[in-house]
């Protein structure tokens, strides 16, 4: 394959299946975690569905969890611990973070700083057919004879070591574990090419600090995962060799159905703390690209600058340094020295402030704006108010003394879902909104953008606040039925409401799918720059060209925020448009 | 019928989808038919509105879930670090209560108020130092505040006075079942390893070490109220939490390593019953309970049993297929009925010697462990109420 971004003649092959072009590995990575998703979902509809209306037997539970796993349409116990634990993964793993940031770092990360494309477009190549190889792994896992993994997402040994404690951890453990193996190369290989890319290819004129926010997060998201995704690596590896080559690294004292195991001296707790090195940075790993992706939308969509441009990116950085310092929030009563935990109480609580000033800064960006609000400025918008609402609950989460008894309850499950699932969802769906035109020449449908947008804001809150007052009660999350315990009666009914928001809100995820496959064939022709935006990708040729642009790349002279900037006769200019006589560039 | 209904649900979302895209469109009348896909004056100002209302929204559901949702919420804690726990939770909630509703409104406002017009000018505002300060600087002060606060709470609860009296008690965990260990006279707990599991010695005492001698395995925790209880937390076979809701207590139980826990119960068993809280919310569990008794009577079911309260320790790691029912009572009493009460449970070292005994009917023994077996799951109360 070559490495040149010459004018050869593609083949099917080259242009659509192996292909080197940030583009279309762009699109291949949307798709995947389109279809990831809709997995994911679909798994944690079957779950709620259980917690509803717990042990009745479903038709559809027939149909797609078979009489193994749902003996007469009642879903098995440990069946229902295997779909929270591969919804959480594929959710967090294949969509938010490779999905998310594999679509958006590949697609915008060239084209806004004016490079032909990736530094490596062979090893973003790899990087992609690596992910998808995970994916097909991570989905096999559901067929196997013994179930797939069921220790919850965070695989926490010795459950997730020994086969003796629940049979998904035999053959469904292994290939999760090899899936994530894979998978950790493919975002390391993505990542490293993010860097040197946004370090070395940026266009003439393009300081650091004309890069736009989307950039500045995909890059500092970049760093993050290098640093931690290798963490989880080596913990996955470990777990391998505890598993399979009879080392102790995290097993000790271990005695199950009736036999002591010869495993000595080694600790659970470190498996904790090496998976919460990676887990807690992959919160903003998931959510930073999603607030990138937020501040362009919202920037472009407010006819104004983003407030406080160099404010944003000192938050930027601060949140990728203080994640990685603060992983010890997941494990206040995991038996670690109390010390500890006062440690990570004071740092978790820090990283509220600069969450704080990006909030602010959002909702000033929109005062006295002009707001244009598109399918993607609504997911945006809505993206800060679930932003606002889950991470509040952050700061009791935080705070070691509350978390003793909400910890691991129905409150974090409330929590993150909002703070970063739907959040980063609704990045997610923005992004797709937002620049759909840029990557497939056409328009998407607004009204049905609307409906979506409209739907899921309701069910979403539906869903998760309820949900928090459940955890207050005291009800711990993986249960599979509440009903061995009268005390949580009352709770049922909540429940089933829960349920209904999820399944409703689900299913108008189909507006959006209908609406985007739809789009992209028969949708309208997009012009150039259909959000009159002021960088670069957008002054590129709709049609879709190896290098991006025909001519010389374009050079950059201003800043990216320059919307409804005084002595300008249009309400956008361009970041190739040189400075006017006594103009006055902000932050320079 | 499931499939039925579930194709009902389907295409009624189906209508329902197309009514809104309809309405959607209607608003579009009189103008010409707009496909360009970018927002117009028109869709500005119907998801303004929109925006608008959704403020509303999330104030009603807030409040709606207050009323409906506001009585599940643990109450009246029974410990007495818990006090403390749920006055900080308290200042957290009105703080987070009050940014929530604030900031909540200014976004949607915003969104409505500077819905996109022609002709609009939006400001060039791009920065303001002063205000940037402001948002950094309050919420430093409000986080440094909750973080003393919740600094000096947490090293109150963790840490345990060498000197302090305390009753050690340890709980022993495994899939799916509680036990726990008390450290009779000498209030010190002997030594324990998984590997010295042995028939009655389930929770692995090592029985060459002087105190484990009178050491009781019991499968029931009793506790004195007002006296500090100082739990050691263990577990034989995978990561397990013992959590106590209502005393706001919990620890991990991690194999190979001991952790541990202590508090103080303030309120008795009897005392929690009382409270007009309780009374509450166990009334209205079985008004629950008695509608859903009619409709498995109506099938032939036997009823439920009614509800009353009790202390509960739960499992809150997730441990394998059951650890949804992996639960033990907890009796808080007074000193006088917790003496008696472990008066009469046996030593571990009476127990071990009782079963090595020589010829002892193992049918004596068995029913005896049966009884001590606590179960407290209403299906299986069900099924008992059944078979009789």
């Amino acid at each position: 394959m070559s490495h040149d971004h010459g004018h050869h003649k593609d083949t099917f092959i080259t242009k659509y299946i192996f292909s080197i072009d940030h583009k279309m590995i762009a699109k291949q990575y949307l798709i995947s975690g389109l279809l990831m998703g809709i997995i994911g979902v679909v798994l944690s509809l079957f779950f709620r569905m259980q917690i509803a209306w717990p042990e009745e037997s479903f038709e559809v539970f027939k149909i797609f969890l078979g009489e193994k796993m749902a003996p007469g349409g009642v879903m098995r116990n440990d069946i229902y611990l295997a779909l929270v634990t591969i919804h959480g993964t594929i959710m967090v793993f294949f969509v938010l973070t490779a999905g998310l940031s594999g679509t958006f770092s590949n697609l915008l990360i060239p084209l806004q700083i004016g490079a032909r494309d990736m530094a490596s477009g062979f090893m973003n190549m790899l990087s992609f057919w690596m992910f998808f190889i995970s994916c097909v792994i991570m989905i096999s896992s559901l067929f196997v004879e013994s179930g797939p993994a069921s220790a919850g997402w965070t695989i926490y040994p010795p459950l997730s070591a020994l086969p003796e404690a629940i049979p998904g951890s035999g053959m469904g453990m292994t290939l999760w574990l090899v899936s994530m193996a894979i998978f950790i190369a493919s975002s390391l290989m993505g990542s490293l090419n993010y860097i040197v890319t946004v370090i070395n290819l940026r266009t003439k004129g393009m300081t650091m600090t004309r890069l736009p926010l989307t950039v500045w997060a995909f890059f500092v998201t970049a760093i993050i995962g290098v640093i931690s995704f290798p963490v989880l690596f080596s913990a996955a590896l470990l777990l391998i060799f505890d598993r399979s080559f009879g080392t102790s690294f995290y097993l000790s004292d271990i005695f199950i159905k009736g036999e002591v195991l010869h495993y000595q001296g080694g600790s659970p707790v470190l498996f904790e703390h090496l998976f919460w090195f990676l887990g807690h940075p992959e919160v903003y790993i998931v959510l930073l690209p999603a607030l990138g992706i937020t501040s362009e939308v919202i920037a472009t969509n407010s006819r104004k600058p983003i407030f406080g441009y160099r404010a944003m990116i000192a938050s930027i950085i601060a949140i990728a340094f203080l994640s990685t310092i603060v992983w010890g929030h997941h494990m206040f009563i995991s038996g670690m020295n109390p010390f500890l935990g006062s440690v990570f109480t004071f740092t978790t609580l820090l990283i509220a402030i600069p969450s704080a000033v990006k909030a602010f800064n959002y909702i000033t960006t929109l005062w006295k704006g002009n707001l244009q609000l598109n399918p993607g400025m609504l997911f945006s918008i809505g993206l800060v108010s679930t932003f606002i609402t889950g991470g509040l609950t952050g700061i009791i989460l935080g705070d070691s003394t509350l978390d003793i008894n909400v910890h691991d309850t129905y409150f974090v499950v409330a929590h993150f879902h909002l703070v970063m699932g739907i959040s980063a969802l609704y990045g997610f769906f923005a992004g797709v909104y937002h620049w759909f035109p840029r990557m497939f020449g056409r328009m998407m449908n607004k009204t049905l953008g609307y409906i979506h947008f409209w739907v899921t804001a309701i069910c979403a809150y539906g869903v998760f606040f309820p949900m928090h007052f459940i955890g207050m009660a005291g009800l711990p999350r993986r249960y599979y039925t509440n009903s061995n315990f009268p005390l949580f009666d009352e709770l049922a009914d909540t429940n089933v409401l829960i349920t209904m928001f999820a399944i409703v809100g689900a299913a108008f995820q189909l507006v959006f799918f209908w609406n985007f496959f739809y789009s992209i064939f028969k949708g309208k022709k997009a012009p150039m720059n259909p959000w009159r935006s002021t960088t670069l990708e957008w002054t590129a040729p709709v049609e879709h060209m190896h290098g991006n642009w025909p001519g010389e790349i374009p050079a950059v002279h201003r800043w990216p925020y320059d919307y409804s900037k005084p002595g300008h006769d249009e309400d956008f200019v361009p970041q190739t448009t040189p400075m006017k006589e006594g103009e006055v560039e902000l932050h320079h | 019928m499931n499939g039925l209904l579930i194709l009902l649900i389907i295409v009624l979302l189906g209508v329902a989808a197309w009514q809104l895209s309809k309405i959607f469109s209607l608003t579009q009348l009189g103008t010409k038919r707009d496909d360009s896909g970018v927002a117009n004056d028109r869709d500005n100002n119907i998801n303004g509105y929109l925006m608008f209302a959704f403020v509303a929204f999330i104030y009603i559901v807030t409040i709606l879930s207050f009323i409906k949702c506001g009585s599940f919420v643990l109450d009246t804690p029974a410990s007495e670090h818990g006090k403390e726990v749920d006055s900080l939770m308290n200042i957290s909630m009105v703080i987070i209560f009050i940014v929530q509703t604030l900031t909540q409104f200014l976004l949607h406002y915003f969104a409505f108020k500077y819905r996109g017009k022609e002709g609009q000018k939006a400001l060039y505002f791009a920065d303001n130092n002063k205000l940037e300060a402001i948002w950094t600087i309050i919420p430093v002060i409000v986080l440094a505040v909750l973080i003393l606060y919740g600094l000096y709470t947490w090293n109150q609860i963790m840490y345990v006075d060498e000197d302090e009296e305390v009753i050690n008690v340890e709980l022993y965990a495994k899939q799916f079942a509680w036990e726990a260990r008390y450290s009779g006279e000498d209030n010190t707990l002997g030594k324990a390893n998984v590997r010295y599991i042995k028939d009655v010695n389930t929770v692995g005492v090592d029985m060459s070490d002087p105190a484990s001698q009178d050491d009781k395995v019991v499968a029931e925790i009793h506790l004195p109220v007002g006296k500090k209880i100082h739990f050691r937390m263990r577990s034989q076979d995978v990561l397990h939490s013992a959590y106590m809701p209502h005393f706001r207590a919990q620890m991990n139980c991690v194999p190979g390593m001991v952790t541990e826990f202590a508090f103080i119960p303030t309120l008795t068993t009897a005392e929690m019953r009382g409270t007009t809280m309780m009374m509450k919310k166990v009334n209205g569990i079985n008004k629950i309970r008695a509608k859903k008794s009619q409709a498995l009577i109506a099938e032939g079911k036997p009823a439920l049993e009614p509800y009353t309260f009790d202390y509960l320790l739960l499992c809150n790691k997730i441990c394998g297929a059951s650890h949804y029912n992996m639960q033990l009572k907890i009796v808080v009493e007074s000193e006088a009925d917790y003496k008696k009460w472990l008066a009469s449970q046996k030593t571990i070292a009476d127990a071990v010697k009782e079963a090595n005994a020589p010829k002892v009917d193992p049918a004596a023994v068995t029913p005896e462990a049966a009884a001590t077996v606590v179960v407290d799951s209403t299906k299986k109360v069900a099924e008992v109420v059944a078979k009789k």
